[in-house]
């Protein structure tokens, strides 16, 4: 069975070629054979699966169903999953069953998808590298002495080794583009408020916004479509209605206004990496694609100003973890201020820890104007960059990351070269705007990811010139050697 | 040397919703512990807040009837702190942008004169849930039913000078959210409750002195006390050459006096920032215009009305208006005795407020309606009975044994106003006391009344005095 394309899948499962079941277990097999060399998953729920999947397997013979019924997934462990582990890769949460379904979730499941399983994630999704998970670090599928990226790295693991066609994911701040583009596969973060957060374990407010991993422009849109829309429950929601991505896929790109910011050609970059992207602009010129050089003169400055932003959210959002209600709690605590005390020190690894500091520190009395206040005028700035930009052009291309995959330990010790990976996302997770990731090449045997970036709320435009360009390549369809599937 | 106080409040208002602030749950009181909290309001993992909007609409409309600018933006923010009943590490709350600003009350002072007090703000935010220490030996409970409950915070500016300016402050508050209907105004369950900030300066001084904070203020006697306790503990601290230490003071109602809390539960810096999982709330100008065309008509604006247009006494208006139940209830009832307005008056203050106090009800739970009642001063009008009579129909009304005009045929009680049977009990009253007419015609002119009982005491009460008064006359001047 081939997992390149659900609507390879989907016309399969329709002509009778396979059923979910046997789909299912070919899925739960892959799992089975080679998770336990990339720590993928933290919990695979292979019997609700099969029951699912039975389940679809008779709305496909009643016929009334959806591109999706019967297409097996799994989920980022940030997702609660009602009676299942969600543990948001947290010794905090390491048995907490979560008691409802993420909005993500049910309208997933609405749509006949079958839950597989739920991936490893850097903790409470604080991390670039998915070293931070107190269930142990992801491999990356193409050398697993190399990190997959994070947080969501277990997603992107498991689709980039052919265990799931696709998975979901979470980007605060480049957290599904990044390890798309580590792990050569197709990353899509939508636009702020176009997917509800409702059930999605919160790290940042603000800046957190599901997505999808998976293998081709074509499939994000089809599980995007499925995944968005306004939710009363999540005020930040958006009320707009939701395209149908997957029908406005198709067209030329001919005159398709593409800008280049100066700021993203930083020394920092690896030279494969640029030599990549070049090659990958070249065919879009080539398809009748016009270059624009424009300026985001503040790039600089997201990095810090997300790092003062997203701690300060989290440090108030993780505050509900206290050893009170649900959570790891200390043994035998001496009074509340020792339940507290060790009961978090306890629950939460190192640099969830450091992130809580530092947002304390930045919302203090005395700092707040310093450090919050000033970020937030930072963020509008960068915003205003990009809202300028889009005056002149219809997408933003650069680099989703400056280096492949590096090797796992090499930045633990050193966390602003670890936050510095993430410059070319994190603006984009300030401004909220749309953005995927897909794979454009090689540089050193490691895949590279071309970060499309498009104005709020135009996936369709970002989806359409990622899938024209999946149809002028066939990067995303690579494999790595030791996953494919007659390996 | 004399002290003046200066006296800030800040009200915690129970919004009258029916769902929590930004959960579906029921804001009912009483029910069994933590059967009122979602997950919502547990704080579970991935949720989020959604806010009501029946909650927004009732603080404009409060503000609207404080007259105070409304903020068609405002924010919700969060103020962080650590307890076990504040399930998510953070209470919701309006910290930068409240949705009401500045405005103002008005109350008579001790002479009786119109005083201002200026309102700082009014915020939305939601109640904690509550710690219960004393049910088990090692552990505290908690219950989250409370957690979540809308309340409206309202902040005066401290232009109170006496523990009465106070009470008088808040009376008038908890009179003008019952008759906004947004509040229940339920002290006892906690609806209406105050923290009161205290300072006092030398008299005539500009500069406020350092003040506390006294806290858990559930009971008007409570604050008049706890704040009289508080001037009274000031003035003895300066007053011996110490200095006021500016904390929070807890009110201990069974001492009656005030205590520091432990220091250590004041030193929060609660990081307030923006709450990023809620939008601004915005109102528009339509929504506003439609909230204060069906504003009820307000407490001052009745009581004036009552006066100019009724013709009632100051005083009696003042009572009438001082709190929504009285004052319907006086309307309903005036509203079917036109041209008897102060009879309905006098008995709504005098018989009804009797009643309803010996039974600790209030006129929303009157045994007698106001139509009921209509119906026996009717009958006072008409001079079927008299004054004194339709007090023991009033007794039977609300007793239940049926309506005035039952109630006078059954037990009989119909005024006597027939001139010849009253003149057949009056010849027996008079020639049955030869004395008291032999003294009445030597000039004693005051046996009148004497005869006067005489009469009514033979008939039971039920003589129409003034005929009795009428015809007696006549037959005592008359020559022997």
């Amino acid at each position: 069975m081939n997992l390149d394309s659900l609507v390879g899948l989907a016309d399969g499962l329709r002509r009778g070629d396979f059923s979910s079941e046997e789909l299912t277990r070919h899925c739960l097999d892959r799992i089975e054979q080679h998770d336990a060399g990339l720590n993928a998953f933290i919990t695979v729920t292979a019997d609700s699966a099969l029951a699912a999947a039975r389940e679809a397997d008779q709305k496909l013979r009643n016929g009334a169903t959806h591109a999706l019924t019967g297409i097996p997934l799994a989920h980022k462990d940030i997702f609660c999953t009602d009676g299942v582990l969600t543990t948001c890769g947290s010794k905090m949460l390491e048995n907490f069953i979560a008691p409802y379904d993420a909005t993500v979730v049910t309208r997933l499941r609405e749509h006949g998808v079958v839950m597989l399983g739920k991936t490893n994630m850097d903790e409470f999704a604080m991390g670039s590298s998915n070293e931070s998970s107190f269930f142990g670090a992801v491999r990356n599928p193409w050398n697993t002495d190399l990190v997959p990226g994070g947080s969501s790295g277990g997603s992107a693991a498991a689709v980039a080794a052919g265990l799931v066609p696709v998975a979901t994911g979470t980007d605060t701040g480049g957290s599904v583009r990044q390890p798309a583009a580590l792990t050569g596969i197709t990353g899509m973060k939508p636009t702020y408020g176009r997917v509800s957060r409702y059930g999605m374990i919160a790290f940042a407010s603000s800046l957190d916004q599901a997505g999808v991993l998976c293998r081709s422009a074509r499939d994000a849109a089809l599980v995007l479509e499925a995944m968005a829309g306004f939710d009363e429950r999540d005020s930040t929601s958006a009320p707009a209605a939701v395209p149908a991505f997957s029908q406005q896929l198709d067209g030329d790109i001919a005159g398709l206004r593409i800008g280049l910011p100066a700021q993203f050609d930083t020394p920092d970059i690896d030279r494969g990496v640029s030599a990549a992207l070049a090659a990958a602009l070249q065919s879009l010129v080539d398809e009748g694609a016009e270059l624009v050089d424009i300026e985001l003169p503040h790039t600089p400055l997201s990095v810090p100003a997300y790092y003062v932003v997203a701690p300060a959210e989290c440090s108030s959002n993780l505050s509900r973890f206290d050893g009170v209600r649900f959570g790891h709690r200390c043994d035998n605590p001496r009074d509340l201020e020792d339940l507290y005390r060790r009961s978090r020190t306890e629950g939460f690894g190192a640099e969830v820890t450091r992130r809580i500091l530092t947002g304390t520190y930045v919302l203090s009395a005395g700092y707040f104007d310093a450090y919050y206040l000033q970020a937030q005028k930072v963020r509008a700035l960068i915003n205003a960059d990009f809202q300028s930009a889009f005056a002149h052009v219809d997408v933003i291309i650069g680099p989703t990351s400056p280096t492949p995959a590096f090797a796992l330990g090499a930045k633990t010790d050193d966390p602003v070269t670890m936050y510095l990976n993430d410059i070319f996302t994190i603006g984009v997770s300030l401004a909220g705007l749309p953005a995927a990731s897909v794979p454009c090449g090689f540089a050193d045997g490691l895949p590279v990811g071309m970060q499309i970036i498009g104005d709020h709320f135009d996936e369709s435009r970002v989806l359409k010139v990622a899938h024209r360009y999946q149809q002028l390549t066939d990067w995303h369809l690579r494999r790595p050697p030791a996953y494919r599937s007659d390996a | 040397m004399s002290w003046e106080a200066v006296i800030g409040l800040e009200v915690h208002v129970q919004l009258a919703t029916n769902s929590k602030i930004f959960s579906g749950s029921a804001t009912a009181y009483g029910a069994p512990p933590n059967t009122q909290a979602s997950l919502i309001d547990l704080g579970s993992p991935g949720v989020l807040p959604v806010l009501n909007r029946q909650a927004v609409l009732m603080a404009v409309r409060f503000g609207l009837a404080i007259d105070a600018v409304i903020n068609q933006r405002s924010v919700f923010a969060r103020k962080n702190y650590f307890y076990p009943d504040l399930p998510k590490g953070y209470q919701i709350s309006q910290y930068e942008i409240p949705i009401v600003g500045a405005g103002h009350l008005q109350i008579n002072d001790a002479d009786g004169n119109a005083r201002e007090i200026r309102i700082t703000r009014a915020h939305l935010e939601e109640d904690a849930g509550k710690s219960i220490h004393d049910e088990r030996e090692a552990s505290s409970g908690i219950d989250l039913n409370r957690a979540g409950t809308p309340l409206l915070e309202v902040v005066t500016e401290p232009d109170m000078r006496s523990a009465g300016e106070a009470v008088a402050v808040l009376r008038k508050l908890h009179s003008l959210v019952r008759y906004l209907d947004v509040c229940d105004g339920n002290m006892q369950e906690g609806s209406f409750r105050c923290d009161a900030n205290v300072s006092i300066r030398r008299q005539g001084a500009e500069a406020y002195g350092t003040r506390a904070e006294i806290k858990n203020l559930n009971s008007f006697r409570f604050i008049e006390k706890a704040i009289n306790f508080e001037i009274e503990r000031q003035s003895e601290v300066l007053e011996s050459g110490g200095s006021v230490v500016q904390e929070t003071r807890l009110y201990d109602a069974a001492r009656d006096e005030t205590r520091p809390m432990r220091s250590k539960e004041e030193a929060n810096d609660y990081r307030y920032f923006p709450d990023p999982d809620l939008l601004p709330v915005v109102i528009d100008d339509a929504t506003i215009a439609d909230i204060r065309a069906a504003l009820p008509e307000l407490p001052d604006a009745k009581m004036q009305r009552l006066q100019s247009s009724l013709g009632l006494s100051a005083y009696d208006a003042q009572v009438l208006t001082s709190n929504k139940a009285t004052a319907y209830y006086f309307e309903a009832l005036a509203a079917q005795l036109p041209g008897h307005e102060k009879l309905a008056a006098n008995w709504v203050l005098g018989e009804l407020t009797a009643m309803l106090n010996k039974h600790d009800l209030d006129e929303e739970h009157s045994r007698v309606s106001p139509a009921q009642l209509a119906g026996l001063l009717q009958r006072i009008v008409d001079q079927t009975i008299s004054g004194k009579i339709a007090k023991d129909v009033f007794e039977a009304m609300w007793d239940g044994e049926g309506n005035a005009d039952e109630i006078i045929a059954a037990k009989g009680l119909q005024q006597i106003t027939d001139t010849s049977a009253l003149e057949g009990v009056i010849d027996e009253v008079v020639e049955g006391n030869p004395k008291q007419l032999e003294q009445y015609r030597q000039g004693k002119q005051q046996l009148l009344g004497y005869f006067v009982g005489q009469v009514m005491k033979a008939t039971a009460g039920k003589a129409n005095p003034a005929e009795v008064n009428r015809l007696l006359k006549i037959r005592l001047d008359a020559s022997p």
